[in-house]
């Protein structure tokens, strides 16, 4: 995975809005979050290969960034997101990498399921 | 002649903490005060402690505080535009600003309160800001209304100095409790304001002024 390149993400937003794609969206706090510390509460989702379709995708902020999905009924949003993958199959997928270096969030768009 | 005066922010509860105070004492010196909040802050996470509302439950909880509020204050006039939290650095930037603009062109504000874009550390406050200040540049600039800005980010002063308007609000200190007491899902009041006497010094020096930033067009 590289860094975020704002521009190149945004143009591929561009490229996918009003056309049904599979989604990945995912948070997790890691498995172990109330065993190291047990102030912590611990959560997790993700949804995967749900259909959408939006109008309108941005990427937003200065890194970490925001994706925002303006779908027809509701919204789609992330946040914390720091790093791509540069996909041979032309498909989104952005990642947040905390300062251990693992996963806290996913967002990925793809036309074919994942 | 009194002011018209146009606030808009993009939460409930954003008019209570900083300019309450403000606005009631502009209210009692006449001024209509028309609130354009474009959101219902329906993504919040605070939901009373202990829990007075649920994720679908607390946009209309949410609206009836900041009605609630905005009567506390005595804005006379609260136009809620239908946004969604957090989603408005995402709108097609035309859809926000053609909301603002209409609300502008029928009020024709004397003075607009915001919160300073890129200051303003929530991105809905951000571009908020940033929409009203688009809306307003259009203007010629002797139509332009006076613009006093809130910002809290840590680099706000570094950046813009010391805020250049500070409003006496200890007369008003009541009509501000109220107005943040109203926002009875999101903040404990007792926690704010201790269980001091709103009339006691200590809660005068803390609260007792409200300040602002004039912004400057280019
Ligand atoms: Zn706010």
């Amino acid at each position: 995975m590289i860094p975020i390149q704002k521009d190149a993400i945004q143009k591929q937003l561009d490229a996918f809005a009003n056309e049904p794609l599979y989604i990945h969206l995912e948070l997790t706090m890691g498995a172990y979050a109330a065993h190291f510390d047990s102030s912590k509460h611990p959560a997790a989702n993700f949804i995967r290969n749900a259909v959408i379709q939006y109008s309108q995708g941005s990427i937003e902020g200065h890194g970490p960034y925001r994706v925002g999905l303006k779908l027809e009924h509701g919204w789609v949003y992330a946040e914390g997101l720091t790093h791509a993958v540069e996909d041979e199959d032309g498909r989104i997928i952005l990642a947040g990498i905390n300062s251990e270096g693992k996963l806290v969030v996913a967002f990925q768009l793809s036309k074919q399921p994942f | 002649m009194s002011e018209k005066i146009l606030v808009v922010f993009p939460h409930p509860d954003d008019e209570a903490f900083g300019l309450s105070g403000t606005l009631a004492k502009f209210v009692a010196e006449g001024a209509q005060v028309t609130y354009a909040c474009l959101t219902l802050g329906e993504m919040g996470r605070a939901l009373g402690n202990p829990p007075i509302a649920n994720r679908e439950s607390l946009p209309l909880i949410r609206k009836e505080e900041l009605i609630a509020s905005c009567q506390a204050i005595g804005i006379q006039d609260l136009r809620m535009l239908g946004f969604m939290d957090k989603t408005v650095e995402f709108e097609p930037k035309e859809v926000v600003d053609a909301a603002i603009r209409s609300i502008y062109e029928e009020v024709k504000p004397t003075l607009v309160f915001t919160f300073f874009p890129g200051y303003s550390v929530h991105p809905d406050h951000d571009a908020t800001g940033a929409s009203v200040i688009r809306v307003l540049q259009e203007l010629p600039a002797e139509e332009r209304p006076k613009v006093l800005c809130i910002g809290f980010s840590h680099n706000m002063v570094q950046d813009n100095g010391e805020p250049d308007v500070s409003i006496d609000i200890t007369n008003y200190l009541v009509q501000k409790r109220n107005a943040i007491a109203a926002h009875q899902s999101q903040f404990q009041i007792s926690e704010m304001f201790g269980n001091e006497d709103i009339h006691s010094e200590e809660v005068k020096q803390r609260f007792g002024k409200e300040k602002f930033w004039t912004y400057s067009f280019q």
